[in-house]
């Protein structure tokens, strides 16, 4: 555990040491603003609530900007040769693994909270459902964590963070598509039975992510991040003891 | 008068026909008699297969306290993937090794606990500041608050870093970066320091300061460094070990390995330019015309077959038919020259 808070701090002071944070972040809230005000129609619509004009665009942000958080957690050890340097001191595989993914993840949550603007003008507007509001940054940053589980695993693949990059957009993408309504209605007139188009949506992000942003926390959806996240590092760590050498 | 004084410097060397382990001045042989306890490092047919490549294949020593031991080998040879085995980063495909009684394999934690590692290239976090990165090896070594940067600051001394400890690692010089990767790897004061050429890419002044911290160091503790530079070997090792197609060739020490040589014992005589003829044939009467070769126009070099001692023989029938001697010298044998020959023999089995 003391370990685990060790790496994690060097982790997550890794990305403000390096102009990389600022420039996510920025980004981050630049894109977040832009798709909200013009894609969004925030002010149009004239309802108080960020889901239909800021979370929506979410999964589809975080495609791209997630895949740029992961592509260098462990490409860049690699590449580096620094993985030989951590692999050696006196810490388990699991606690790198761990401390690099939970780092990633609380600099996305950072990038996340720093939208509150947004919320702040919601609630001097009108008088939105905070619960919504909040259970939304609850699936927002599941999701995050999702995606950056499998792109941490992706980056272990390779030493090259580009790779790393297109192979994780790919993979996000792949497991967001199935649950967009146009991709649903065309599954439903190839697969033979409702249960399986039902079977290919619940693979996706989306079904999970609009279930909690709708504000209803369902244990289900919650299990289903908790196991994609699981199983994504749990092969992260398989992939590094393969590929460390290389 | 410069003649006879280089004569009589050569006649103060050890007798020579003491083997050179025996020399009682030789901390060897002596650490094997007082040091009955186990060893540090055991390493017990260490094997590492990648695909069809048999890298290292059944690489078997022990290592004791207060050695530095040096790990030669040519490229390629299994010298880092056996280092990279020790210090836990690689699982072996066969055999184990065990430091201080703790199996690599089974009780890893602890081995890697006890050790210090500079892996080849002496890889570092390029973003961070020597500062940084060491109090982050302090804390994953255990150590924190006052006590980790107290003990960053003695390893800082240590190593001559304390005018770059705020700059980023990426902006300090090749030496710079050297020494912060030794200082990780002392930090926590390890028991057994694992250096991949430690030396590797420095200038002359810093592979002597190198070498000057190594050499600070060695008191009770094992190190093992890999290095091509065979007078490194010579200046800094106990005992040297060599490796060659995955396979250890030579386990002993420097002036043992030196002995092998060709030119153990050989004498080299500089004389008088118009003498050089006469001495040449006046020796190769006694020693054979090929053992006698000419090394420069003044310069002529003596072997024997069964690299005998023959100085003493040679001082007095200098002195006997007066050559006009400038110098005359003992060489204790050339490593460069013995490696070769093993490595090469190595590769054509």
């Amino acid at each position: 555990m003391r370990n685990t808070l060790v790496l994690f701090k060097r982790e997550l002071a890794g990305y403000f040491s390096t102009p990389v944070a600022y420039v996510f972040i920025c980004i981050f809230l630049l894109l977040c603003g832009i798709l909200t005000f013009y894609l969004g129609n925030f002010y149009d619509a004239g309802q108080a609530t960020l889901g239909s004009a800021f979370f929506e665009f979410h999964p589809i942000l975080y495609i791209v900007l997630i895949p740029a958080i992961s592509m260098r957690l462990w490409a860049e050890e690699r590449k580096q040769g620094t993985i030989e340097l951590l692999m050696t001191l006196p810490v388990t595989l699991p606690q790198l693994v761990l401390s690099k993914f939970l780092a990633a993840w609380a600099f996305s949550g950072i990038a996340l909270a720093l939208t509150f603007p947004l919320w702040i003008t919601v609630n001097y507007l009108g008088d939105p459902d905070n619960g919504v509001i909040l259970a939304s940054y609850l699936a927002s940053w599941l999701m995050a964590g999702g995606y950056l589980a499998m792109g941490a695993c992706i980056s272990a693949v390779t030493k090259n963070q580009v790779i790393a990059f297109v192979l994780a957009v790919i993979t996000c993408m792949l497991f967001l598509i199935p649950g967009l309504p146009q991709v649903s209605e065309a599954l439903a007139g190839v697969l033979p039975s409702e249960v399986l188009v039902e079977a290919v949506r619940s693979f996706s992000f989306m079904t999970h992510f609009g279930a909690i942003a709708r504000g209803v926390i369902d244990l289900r959806d919650l299990v289903f991040f908790a196991s994609v996240i699981g199983v994504f590092l749990f092969m992260n760590a398989i992939v590094i003891e393969l590929k460390k050498a290389d | 008068m410069d003649a006879e004084r280089s004569v009589a410097n050569a006649l103060v060397r050890p007798p020579p026909d003491l083997e050179p382990h025996d020399f009682p001045f030789h901390p060897q042989p002596l650490l094997e008699q007082t040091l009955p306890m186990g060893a540090m490092i055991e390493i017990e047919n260490l094997q590492k297969r990648f695909g069809a490549i048999t890298a290292v294949d059944g690489v078997s020593f022990q290592v004791e306290r207060g050695t530095v031991l040096g790990f030669l080998g040519p490229n390629g040879a299994g010298k880092s993937t056996t280092m990279k085995m020790l210090t836990g980063f690689l699982p072996p495909s066969g055999g184990t090794a065990r430091i201080g009684g703790h199996d690599i394999q089974t009780d890893g934690l602890a081995a890697k606990q006890l050790i210090g590692y500079l892996p080849e290239g002496a890889p570092l976090y390029p973003d961070m500041t020597p500062e940084a990165f060491l109090l982050f090896i302090a804390e994953v070594r255990g150590l924190s608050g006052a006590a980790a940067r107290a003990r960053v600051a003695e390893v800082t001394e240590k190593v001559s870093l304390q005018q770059v400890m705020r700059q980023p690692i990426e902006t300090l010089s090749k030496g710079f970066k050297r020494r912060v990767g030794l200082a990780q790897a002392i930090l926590h004061d390890p028991q057994v320091l694992v250096l991949d050429e430690p030396t590797d890419g420095l200038d002359p002044n810093q592979k002597k300061e190198v070498r000057a911290l190594i050499r600070s160091m060695q008191k009770d503790k094992v190190i093992i460094l890999s290095t091509h530079i065979l007078e490194e070997v010579e200046a800094l090792c106990s005992r040297v070990i060599i490796i060659a197609d995955g396979r250890l060739v030579v386990d002993c020490t420097p002036t043992a390995l030196a002995a092998k040589s060709r030119w153990h014992n050989a004498v080299r005589l500089e004389l008088q330019q118009d003498e050089t003829d006469r001495v040449k044939s006046a020796l190769a009467d006694s020693y054979g015309a090929s053992h006698v070769e000419k090394l420069g126009p003044a310069s002529l070099l003596v072997t024997t077959k069964d690299r005998r001692a023959i100085l003493p023989e040679i001082s007095q029938r200098a002195q006997k038919e007066q050559w006009k001697l400038e110098g005359l010298h003992v060489e204790h044998g050339r490593l460069d020259e013995v490696f070769h020959d093993l490595t090469r023999a190595g590769s054509r089995n």
